[in-house]
């Protein structure tokens, strides 16, 4: 039998090992993340997915469980906090769905309806950020980034090629390309790749293939993020290990 | 029978893809006409808006005439809601934001191939843009937000049927969407 900590009142069991996150989506219960992902180490920068723990707030994805351990996740302070957070991703970049290929599959859009974020409130930054057009296959739209790193990740740990890297400090932090020219048809990236398929937002994107899927019927239209990242989840009692969030949703 | 609440609407930097989708609430419409009376509003024509219990505004503010509009009706009216992208974030309209106003200019009514001996309208009449799109809460202080490009017409009637109510605006899953 394994040991317990408490998340919003509930018991949830975990392995030794575990994260709060991991242990609480293998146990059924969703906590907000967008720079996680079950199939990385994780990255702790979001910080969508803080909780209380005994009193402090953490980044659940970061922190280890362990037995007794007194979790809040969903409580209107820390939504609250969330919703900002959200906010302030929209207003920092230029991300405008009505013209975004991703929209409906979009972890950013969803979590920010799972939310009801209806409005940013800031003033937004309008940053000029141009694409890289450049890949025969592949577009890059750095508009949308969120410096998740879940691209860099996926490219240096599963690809063994570090195609991107993030570069700058602050506000001036940005995605950029590892090659001579910058230029993403420079690199060595393959539409196989793992790091084509982890981008949250709409910036890596397969050409000639967008708004393949009718309103309706992507992602995030039938079911809200909440849910589907608990499908997504490796699962305490299964083998585990499936990752909708991976697959192409063309 | 109580008094009808008084209800605006406009477009400013908008396709009146939101008006569209409003009176996509069809025949809730004449439900709706039990419970509100409309001032300004492409509607019925009205020009002015006067007092108001309930502001609509669609698009964002992209030239001179907008802000006074916006204005016109932050003054008159109780409550203002924003509904639409554009109203929101920009939308469309905002994608220029990054660009130079006078080098846009230049390129579509100067450089741009086919309009030769082109020149930059500048008929006194055409209110002046400004150098940037900005969303309405930059402009004024927006009391509501119905997302969505355009929000349906279900989101609308949801909201508008809410807060007539006297409740906070709810919209939940499949009804808050912001494309």
């Amino acid at each position: 039998m394994s040991d317990t900590f408490q998340l919003d009142g509930a018991a949830v069991p975990f392995e030794p090992g575990q994260t709060v996150m991991q242990a609480a989506l293998a146990a059924g219960h969703y906590i907000p993340h967008l720079c996680y992902h079950p199939e990385f180490k994780p990255h702790g920068s979001c910080k969508l997915c803080t909780i209380k723990v005994n009193g402090r707030t953490t980044a659940s994805c970061t922190m280890p469980a362990e037995a007794g351990l007194s979790v809040e996740s969903d409580i209107e302070e820390l939504n609250a906090l969330r919703r900002t957070l959200v906010q302030m991703l929209f207003a920092e970049g230029n991300h405008f769905c009505p013209s975004c290929e991703k929209s409906g599959n979009c972890v950013l859009q969803a979590l920010g309806y799972d939310l009801e974020v209806h409005a940013t409130g800031f003033r937004h930054l309008y940053p000029d950020r141009p694409i890289d057009a450049s890949h025969p296959d592949i577009l890059l739209d750095f508009n949308r980034c969120v410096l998740c790193e879940l691209c860099v990740r996926a490219s240096s740990e599963v690809d063994g090629k570090n195609v991107f890297a993030l570069a700058g400090r602050g506000i001036t932090k940005h995605l950029i390309v590892n090659s001579e020219s910058g230029l993403l048809k420079d690199t060595d990236i393959a539409l196989t790749d793992k790091a084509m398929e982890v981008c949250p937002v709409g910036v890596i994107l397969k050409k000639r293939v967008g708004f393949s899927q009718p309103i309706g019927e992507r992602r995030y239209d039938q079911r809200p993020i909440s849910a589907q990242a608990l499908d997504d989840a490796p699962r305490q009692t299964g083998t585990g290990g499936s990752c909708a969030a991976c697959e192409d949703p063309s | 029978m109580s008094k009808k609440l008084r209800v605006a609407t406009t477009s400013l930097a908008g396709c009146f893809g939101c008006h569209m989708s409003f009176l996509d609430i069809d025949e809730r419409l004449l439900t709706l006409l039990d419970l509100v009376e409309f001032d300004r509003s492409p509607i019925n024509d009205i020009k002015h808006c006067g007092p108001c219990d309930i502001g609509i505004i669609e698009g964002g503010v992209c030239n001179a005439e907008n802000v006074h509009v916006l204005h016109e009706f932050r003054k008159n009216c109780k409550i203002l809601i924003a509904i639409g992208a554009c109203a929101i974030n920009g939308g469309l309209p905002a994608q220029r934001n990054h660009l130079d106003l006078g080098s846009c200019l230049t390129e579509v009514y100067l450089t741009e191939p086919g309009l030769a001996h082109g020149h930059i309208p500048n008929d006194p009449e055409l209110p002046l843009p400004l150098d940037k799109v900005h969303p309405l809460h930059e402009v004024v202080k927006i009391d509501y937000f119905i997302p969505g490009c355009p929000p349906s017409g279900d989101a609308i009637w949801k909201f508008l049927t809410d807060l007539i109510a006297g409740k906070t605006p709810e919209l939940g899953h499949g009804l808050i969407k912001y494309d």
